[in-house]
């Protein structure tokens, strides 16, 4: 057994858990935030991504021990109390969902994009490409490309209008 | 708050849980007490059960039971069945063998379930699992169909010799046999649809919670259709009996055929839920999903067609083995035959049809429904003749399917179905259009010029959804009634829920089958709540399958409004002492046309429930239900055009436009319609260039996980053009067709006849991979230089 510690979604939490308990276990099942899917073994699907310290990372692939001390960000933390983040608004917007169980790591996935590629820098090509480590059965992928473009856009023109 | 009726693109009413991690998924479930079941899996395709040494297992921590099928059988738990009867053309019943839920005997195919552990954590039951002794001698197994038939293949089940299940036929052979004889030409094509798997994100998963008290079962778990499964567990698996038994399918994060069936694995749970005494959770991993959700397609056929010298199609015959897998899957038998076969007219006018199909054991996963179930496999052999034909007489594709097209409604084909309403030649030529085909020959030059292979294909798809009436699907040997339910049940401060027997496992039905309310009504949405996916809820429902939820589930939607309405305006008018003739629905209220009086939809409930004030003999409250059983199959047809570039020095395509041009009949939400050919073109697609379920000869699964099955990513499709163009289906009220399977149905032809267009040769077999479609491209280069 192992004490693991960390900020979840802003809040600090510990648990004494088994040392092979994978990070999205104790998501889910210690912490029971169970926005956080898992759809595969290989760490293929991305249904499980969360972000570490601020990095995409496939949960069914880290132990949780390994995030001991960081902060971690699930769906369930994305938007706070204000209702939808801009990302979360477009998927709605442009239908980017129907089963919905890809959908928060699809979501958590594009922030990710997003911030490595700066708000507003992201073209169709580039948001495929991007996509490589998510697997949807259900949209075509149609309607995230467009949501995930224009969350981009959009986030592009809050930050001009911060400045 | 808005008013979204049929035809709105409203906004889906569910996003909002699925967006900020709220949905509830059956893993998601927790049950006081709870344990977790691993199974003990077969490694071998065909092997006999010479022992099951379950001691070091009981000894590990955590562990409550170890079970296994001479338990299960002891215990009187009934095999699984195919619910769909078909009788060979001899006139004999369909050969099935029988199917253990844990297997105590002989193991069938790999990936089979011999034994449970029941444990606190899942990682105990799973290092419990791995030490559980089964003694195997290893049986000769036999994977493809065709050879499944052989004189030297290892008998799979005693009852069905040579592995036969049936050898089935539909049409007129004589009357083939005589087109064929005066033939002006004859195109014949060796046609193979490969085997796939569903995959919907979402494992199987099942947490099955025996009370003892009450000798009552509560089952949470990844189903299309509850209540089938409950009728199913407990009619023929005698777990327990109906009203001992609630099935309840949560949020189930996509279907596609897969969660139609009760599989091993759910009914196992339920029975050690009672044997360990504890509550029981089982989530399939990825690789167990490859190993034992029901597969798709795997058909090998032959098929001719026959031209007479205006090129006009005199007959079609078509010889097909279908590989059901080792075991008999809930609708496998259906699949291959009623929902094949009686779909091989296509859009044309054929006057001579004749088909026979051989259902097949192999040693491989059962085969059943995926997303389309039938109607591809159907698709794709007419449409792959038909460009070879065009191309073989020298006609375009599109005259020469324009040549033969069903025109005239209702079009009685040789092979059952009776087409009621379509306009074939409006979405070939919105497709077309849109493909902006006449400009194809400079868009060729131009890629050429890149030195790219550029291709267009056609695909032009019908197929029949709704899978009813009822009567005539049990003519056809379906063991069940195909109507579906709906009750409308109006609260006394006027919001409403709407009950269904249908199922949203992706499909947005919390947010199409509310507009149906607020279009009758002129409610806001949010005064509008769905009830599905629970038997204690729902009184009974047949579920969601074959794109069937609009034109049936929100047909009986629909008649249970009509009731609601009429019982409203009988009560506005007797309150407002009007003819009830004069009330109308507007906005929100119930008004006396030509006056200024009016109610509240609100002040109409209030009065049904508080009966202080009704008309003389009516019953309080305001609540409706219906069954609805259509009169009819819908007929969804359209036009797909694929344009694809092949990059002669790797081989790999490029999808470089997609045009889909489908008429779904009424379409209540066009937002969702577009989602889901999205989905389905994509999963077609898939078929077509990536995705292959792969056995070795010992029958090992060699794509067991998402390293060796390649899905579709979002750089392997592009974005997509859609139309709908509207004929009202005259079966139902609403004239809904149906959208959730064409995408996949329509698109594999198409991309394949874009290809084998850009490389110029024919012998193209799914999924055309880049290293297939090089050889075939430079070998039919050499061919020409010699």
């Amino acid at each position: 057994m192992s004490k693991v510690s960390m900020v979840l979604n802003g809040k600090a939490v510990s648990a004494d858990v088994e040392d092979r308990t994978l990070l999205v276990s104790f998501i889910r099942e210690v912490r029971q935030l169970t926005g956080t899917h898992v759809g595969c073994d290989t760490s293929q699907c991305g249904a499980c991504v969360v972000h570490v310290d601020g990095k995409a990372v496939k949960s069914c692939t880290m132990l949780a021990a390994q995030a001991d001390g960081a902060e971690v960000l699930t769906i369930e933390g994305l938007a706070g109390d204000s209702g939808l983040h801009p990302i979360q608004a477009a998927f709605r917007e442009h239908h980017g969902l129907q089963c919905g169980f890809c959908t928060p790591g699809m979501v958590m996935s594009a922030l990710d994009m997003i911030n490595r590629h700066g708000p507003g820098n992201l073209d169709e090509q580039t948001i495929r490409h991007e996509l490589e480590g998510n697997i949807c059965r259900c949209t075509g992928y149609h309607n995230i490309v467009k949501a995930i473009k224009a969350a981009s856009d959009q986030m592009a023109g809050m930050a001009q209008a911060a400045e | 708050m808005a008013v979204e009726g049929i035809g709105a693109r409203a906004l889906r009413k569910e996003d909002k849980r699925f967006l900020t991690g709220k949905g509830r998924y059956t893993d998601d479930m927790v049950a006081p007490g709870m344990g977790f079941a691993a199974f003990v899996r077969s490694p071998h395709a065909h092997a006999r059960i010479k022992g099951i040494d379950t001691s070091a297992a009981l000894a590990m921590p955590g562990v409550d039971a170890v079970l296994t099928g001479d338990q299960l059988v002891g215990d009187g738990i009934g095999n699984l069945i195919c619910g769909w009867m078909i009788h060979s053309k001899d006139g004999t019943p369909m050969k099935m063998g029988g199917w253990r839920a844990l297997e105590p005997e002989i193991v069938r195919y790999v990936g089979q379930a011999v034994a449970v552990v029941i444990a606190d954590t899942l990682g105990q039951a799973r290092d419990a699992a791995d030490v559980v002794v089964v003694d195997y001698e290893e049986l000769p197994a036999v994977i493809d169909a065709v050879a499944a038939m052989g004189p030297d293949a290892p008998q799979i089940h005693p009852e069905a010799e040579d592995n036969l299940i049936f050898d089935w036929e539909i049409g007129d052979d004589a009357a083939v046999n005589a087109a064929f004889e005066k033939a002006a030409h004859v195109t014949r094509l060796n046609i193979r649809n490969n085997r796939l798997a569903p995959n919907p994100m979402e494992p199987r998963a099942a947490l099955a919670d025996y009370d003892s008290a009450e000798e009552h079962y509560t089952l949470h778990t990844t189903s299309q259709n509850p209540h089938v499964a409950r009728l199913v567990l407990s009619a023929f698996y005698n777990v327990a009996p109906e009203h001992k038994l609630r099935v309840i399918a949560p949020d189930v994060g996509g279907g596609f055929g897969t969660k139609i069936y009760v599989y091993p694995e759910e009914m196992v749970c339920l029975w050690a839920s009672k044997r360990a005494g504890r509550p029981v959770k089982w989530v399939c991993d990825r690789t167990e999903a490859f190993l034992t959700d029901a597969h798709g397609r795997d058909h090998q056929s032959e098929a001719e067609l026959a031209l007479d010298a205006d090129k006009k199609i005199i007959g079609l015959r078509v010889k097909t083995v279908a590989n059901i897998g080792a075991y008999m899957s809930l609708f496998s038998s259906a699949v291959p035959t009623y929902l094949y076969a009686t779909l091989l007219s296509g859009q044309y006018d054929i006057p001579a049809i004749h088909a026979n199909v051989k259902a097949v054991y192999t040693n491989t996963t059962p085969v059943d429904a995926y997303r389309g179930a039938g109607r591809p496999e159907a698709t794709y052999l007419i449409e792959r003749l038909m460009e070879t034909a065009a191309r073989e007489v020298g006609l375009s594709p599109a005259e020469f399917r324009r040549r033969n097209f069903v025109r005239t409604f209702p079009h009685q084909t040789p092979v059952i179905m009776c087409y009621d309403a379509g306009d074939y030649d409006a979405t070939l030529d919105a497709a077309l259009k849109a493909a902006d085909y006449d400009g194809f020959a400079a868009r060729k030059a131009d890629a050429a010029a890149r030195g790219k292979l550029r291709g267009i294909g056609i695909s032009c798809y019908i197929e029949a959804c709704g899978i009813a009436p009822s009567a005539a699907v049990g003519s056809l040997g379906a063991g069940v009634g195909l109507w579906e339910s709906a009750e409308v049940r109006v609260n006394p401060i006027g919001t409403i829920e709407v009950l269904t027997g249908s199922h949203s496992h992706g499909q947005g039905h919390e947010t199409t089958f509310s507009q149906l309310v607020c279009e009758r009504f002129g409610l806001d949405t949010d005064s509008v709540a769905i009830v599905h996916g629970d038997t204690d809820k729902v009184q009974f429902g047949m579920g969601t399958y074959g794109s069937r939820s609009g034109a049936v589930g929100m047909s009986a939607v629909v008649k249970a409004l009509d009731k609601v309405e009429a019982k409203a305006k009988k009560i506005a008018a007797h309150l407002m002492e009007a003819s009830e003739g004069d009330i109308q629905i507007e906005g929100g209220e119930l008004k006396v046309a030509g006056t200024d009086k009016k109610l509240s939809f609100t002040e109409v409930a209030l009065a049904a429930y508080t009966a202080h004030n009704l008309p003389e003999g009516m019953e309080p409250g305001l609540k409706e239900g219906a069954f609805y059983d259509p009169t009819n199959f819908t007929f969804p047809a359209g036009t797909y055009v694929c344009e694809v570039e092949v990059d002669p020095e790797t081989g790999k395509t490029e999808i470089v436009n997609f045009v889909a041009a489908d008429d779904f009949g009424k379409v209540i939400n066009p937002m969702i319609v577009e989602g889901q050919v999205h989905g389905g073109l994509v999963q077609g697609i898939g078929q077509a260039l990536l995705e292959n379920v792969t056995y070795d000869d010992n029958g090992q699964l060699l794509t067991a996980s998402f390293m060796d099955y390649a899905m579709p990513r979002a750089d392997d499709v592009p974005f997509f053009n859609l139309s709908t163009h509207e004929t009202l289906c005259p079966g139902n009220p609403l004239g809904i067709k149906g959208c959730g399977e064409a995408g996949a149905i329509g698109s594999p032809p198409a991309v394949i006849n874009a290809i084998t267009d850009a490389i110029g040769s024919n012998d193209l077999t799914m999924p055309a991979k880049p290293e297939k479609v090089w050889a075939l491209y430079h070998s039919s280069m050499k061919e020409a230089a010699e």
